[in-house]
Order: C-alpha cells, then structure tokens, then sequence
C-alpha cells in the first residue's frame, strides 16, 4: 500500500465510517475493510476508476465533487479522506467546508508547491514547475489551485479548522528528519488531520 | 435466430407455466384465488440453492428475457444482452429465473386469463396489482422454486422498483439488489404520459370498456398510440436525431397526411406491431402499477427511512439521455441509501439510447454490470468464469 495511506489508516477508527471523496480506484478502502472493518463509501469521477471499485466490492458513487455534497447529511461520517484531490477542486476552500460539514474529522493530502525544487524551477527557469511527480504543462493540469503548506494552514485558522496531526513525506510518501526541519521546503505531500 | 447459437447464447429455452392454488390477497383488497406464472430460467442451480439471480421485467416485457424459443426465432429475449455465458449475469455461475408478472398478458395470469368464477376472461374485471403484489407472487415463486434467498434481484426501469420493493419488504431473501434505469416514485409528468397512453385506449371504440374479447375486437388504434407515446419517452433527442434527423421516406413534401419522416413511420410501425403483441387491459393495468409505485409513502414520505429496512447491497444504474427516468431520480435512490447507511455504488453512464439505454449493450455499462455481478459471485464462492 501506498506510504501516505498507511499513515491515514492510522488515523482512522475500527468499524468507522469513512467517506473517501476522489477514492480512485478504490486501494485506500479495500485496505480499511480489510484491516479495520470501517464502513466505507467513496466517491468518484473517473469511469474506470469507478468499475475498479465494484470488482474490488468497494461502494462508489459517481460524483463531480465540483457540484458539491448537499445530498449527503450533515456528521454522517466519522471520517472524511481527501489524498490528492484538494487542488483539483474549483473550491477547495469550500470542499473543506463540506469535509467537516459531513465527517467529524477530516484527512487531507496535497502536494506543496513550497517545495524546494518547485521553488527553484520558477525562480531560475521561470517557468511553472513540472517535475515526474507534477507531470502537467500549466495549460492542461488538472492542478488548478496550488497551494503550500502554510496556505493551508492560514485557511484553516481563517476558518476556524483546528489542525489535529500533521505528517509530511516526500513524493515516495517516506518521512524523513529534515522534512521536520523545515517543512514548507523540504516537504512534497503532507496528510493533515483536521476537525473542528 | 442466426445461422447458428452465438457461444455466449443461452441457446433454446422453454417457458414453463407454474400454478399457485393459495389465494393471494392484493394491495387494493381483492383476492386472486388462484394463479398461474409463466417462468422461465437459465443456467443451473447450485447445491446450496445460492446462485439464483431473478430477473423482473418492465412495463411491456415478460419472462423471455435470454436464449431463443425455437430455431425459427428471429430475436432473442429482451435482455440477452447481459443475460448468458460469460455475459454479466454470467449463467455458467448463476441461475437466473424470469417470470411473466401478475397481470401480464405473455402466459401469466392476467386480463385474458379466464375468471374462475365466470368462466370467461377476466378483461377489465381483472384485480389492479402493485409492485408489492408481484414481488409477494415472486415471494412465492421461489418458495416453490427452493430459494430461501437470491443472490440478487435484478430489474431496469419497472423492474428496479420491483427489486427496491424487494430490498424492503423482504430484506433477508436478497444479497443483492441491482435497480437500473429506475425511479423512486413516478413524477407528475411520468403519470401525465402514462394517462395520455391510457385514454388513447380507453377511447378507441373497439375497447368496449375492456371487454373487446366479448365483441371480437382489438382496440388496435388506441394500443398503437399508446405504444407510441411511450415509445417516444423511451428513446433520446440527440438518439432520435442521429436515428431518423428530419430525414424522409419519399423525396419532397407531399402537402397530405401520409407519413413523410422516416421517424412518423418508424412510431407507426412501433405502434402497430405492438397493437397486436399485447393486450390492451394489461397496458393500463402495468401503467397504474407504475404510477402507484411510491415506497416512501408508507414510511412518512421518507425514501431513506422506506429503504432503511433493507440489508441487501446495491447497485443503481443510470442513462445520461434518459429522460424517462432521468438519472436525478437514480440519484435521490442513491442519496436515500446512503443516508440510510447501506452499501450502495452508483454509476452513470454516458448513453444517446434514452431509457431504452438499459437494455442496450454498451461497453461502459456491460463493464459495470459485470464488475458488479462478479462481486457478487465472489462473495458467494461461485468461482471465477474461464
């Protein structure tokens, strides 16, 4: 299993409920079922994403996360997970607004356009980043609201979200001691923990 | 049928007609004293009687849902698209079972059947049924048939109802409940199109109230309308358009009546060769069975709390072009049971068929189906096809 879902198995309760909104192909579930026995649901956009989930016996719904989450009852989930999907998102201020509308904790991940070598790539090509991990051209990226880690971390106190954990790896999800060190630098992808 | 039986055919098949003496008490308070079923099934039953899969049809379908009847048959049944050997509902690992619903004029008992008590047709006289009648009838079915409980209940458009309707009233009889195509309640305009068909019949002078048999008549005029009303909602504009477009039969406009689009002939021919397949009384009976169907009614007007009772998984289904039952209504299905906290997964395929898309064989839709339909093999052990 991937490093990064690992750690947010960690986070999550035996026999929760867990909302996986942008689920892909369902990994992150089938493990949780497996090993925790939550009650899982997720939710997706890409069809064959979406038949990966049925045959692996994964419940997934068909869903644009843009057109938001009305539907689904306020605290029906104890969990809401989010890997790589927030800057995608054409709100990700609101879709985290919903994640805690929905879930009483949220789990999200997102890679930090703070990193170092994104940071080098502008300040010296002048050019967007593009790197194996973020293989996009500007003007095709689904990537259309990059953040850092410290923006996050403003829209959170901005919102009154408190953060709970916070872990940052780098692009093979593996923790290493300078990412401590300075986060917002070192740091490719960081999983937060959040509730209100 | 063709020259010879695709591979993936469930070949020649043979309906079975299946009495029930026990009388059966309905919805509306009147009592069936005896019935008959008109089956027919597929594939073999498993030792522990685990692998059955019940098909129920739609408005104007019937128990030949796969195979051929006879080597002289031009079309196979209306769902041999995902019924087969290696099809979804894969009947190298299933048993499928499909019957002719109560009401239904294809061998069932229905309107032409003869009244016990009169000794001739029941015609109008014959007992309005509801989705909760014919899923007591399919109760009793596979009582008769030894399964305790099926694998999955499998039904598009009329036939999803049906397997919700299953899901609540009979929760520990299913693993599984596939509703495609379908919706939780009719709309008013769904009930507007459903009366237009009904007075189309009722109307035609050679309906005589629903006792044509007694005067030797057909009420093919108002049948055929009826016929193509509905056809209408079942089909797509962008379908249409890329079907027929404004294209026409003779060259110019020809200022009279005469059908002059390919589409006004293609209704007509629709229509017509439905006036004389099916009767009349068990259109308006199916239509009210439609515009009745609403499970939430007797639970406070709550989908999710009607569905609550349920325990099986599900699968909802729906048609981007289908306006009949338009992926909205797939969607307050899915939303219900997810706020009812049951395992549910939801697709929503790209399609130009409309409603019709259901019974149509299209890749993205057959991978679904399938993916799902192994899931449920899986968890029963049902082993893997070559």
């Amino acid at each position: 299993m991937r490093a990064d879902l690992e750690i947010i198995a960690e986070w999550i309760s035996p026999k929760a409920r867990v909302l996986d909104m942008g689920c892909g192909d369902g990994e992150l579930l089938d493990v949780l079922s497996q090993q925790k026995q939550v009650d899982g649901l997720g939710l997706e956009i890409d069809h064959d994403n979406i038949t990966r989930c049925i045959a692996r016996g994964v419940n997934v719904i068909e869903k644009n996360l843009d057109e938001g989450l009305a539907s689904i009852d306020d605290a029906s989930f104890d969990n809401v997970v989010m890997t790589q999907a927030l800057q995608v998102m054409h709100r990700p201020d609101l879709i985290v607004e919903e994640m805690l509308r929905i879930g009483k904790e949220g789990i999200v991940t997102f890679p930090n356009f703070a990193h170092w070598r994104a940071r080098f790539y502008l300040a010296f090509r002048g050019k967007m980043p593009v790197s194996k991990f973020l293989s996009y051209s500007w003007y095709d990226t689904p990537n259309i609201h990059f953040c850092t880690f410290k923006d996050f971390e403003a829209l959170c106190i901005e919102r009154n979200i408190r953060i709970i954990e916070r872990t940052v790896v780098d692009n093979e999800h593996r923790q290493r001691w300078w990412h401590k060190l300075w986060p917002n630098m070192m740091g490719e992808i960081a999983i937060y923990r959040i509730t209100r | 049928m063709p020259a010879s039986l695709p591979t993936d055919s469930v070949g020649i098949v043979t309906p079975e007609l299946i009495h029930f003496s026990e009388p059966l008490s309905l919805a509306s308070g009147r009592v069936l004293p005896e019935y008959d079923l008109m089956v027919e099934t597929y594939g073999e039953l498993n030792a522990d009687c685990s692998n059955a899969v019940l098909i129920c049809h739609a408005l104007s379908g019937h128990h030949h849902a796969a195979g051929f009847h006879s080597e002289s048959d031009k079309y196979p049944g209306w769902w041999d698209s995902a019924i087969g050997p290696g099809k979804p509902i894969d009947t190298d690992r299933f048993f499928v079972v499909s019957l002719n619903n109560l009401g239904g004029c294809h061998g069932s008992t229905g309107p032409t059947s003869i009244d016990p008590n009169t000794g001739k047709p029941y015609g109008p006289d014959f007992p309005f049924v509801t989705v909760g009648d014919w899923v007591i009838s399919q109760v009793r079915l596979a009582d008769r048939l030894g399964i305790q409980r099926w694998a999955a209940v499998v039904g598009g458009s009329l036939g999803g109802m049906q397997a919700m309707q299953w899901a609540i009233d009979y929760p520990d009889r299913l693993g599984h409940a596939l509703v495609i195509a379908s919706s939780p309640k009719l709309t008013a305009q769904n009930i507007a199109f459903n009366e237009v068909a009904r007075q189309a019949i009722s109307k035609d002078p050679q309906f005589h109230d629903g006792r044509y048999y007694d005067h030797d008549a057909l009420p093919k005029t108002g049948l055929s309308l009826a016929r193509m009303i509905g056809h209408i909602t079942y089909l797509s504009d962008d379908g249409m358009a890329e079907k027929f477009g404004r294209e026409m039969r003779t060259g110019e406009l020809s200022f009279d009546l005469n059908t002059q689009f390919q589409v006004e002939s293609y209704l007509r021919y629709q229509g017509e060769k439905f006036s004389t397949a099916f009767d009349a009384n068990t259109y308006l009976l199916m239509t009210k069975a439609l515009d009745y169907f609403d499970p939430a009614s007797e639970y406070d007007d709550d989908l999710a709390k009607a569905l609550s009772h349920a325990s099986c998984k599900f699968l909802v289904v729906s048609f981007t072009t289908d306006w009949r039952f338009s992926p909205e209504r797939s969607r307050e299905i899915t939303d219900a049971l997810v706020a009812a906290n049951k395992d549910v997964s939801y697709a929503e395929i790209d399609s130009d068929h409309g409603h019709d898309a259901f019974l149509i064989d299209s890749p993205r839709y057959m991978a679904v189906f399938r993916a799902y339909m192994d899931r449920v093999a899986n968890e029963l052990n049902l082993g893997v096809t070559p």
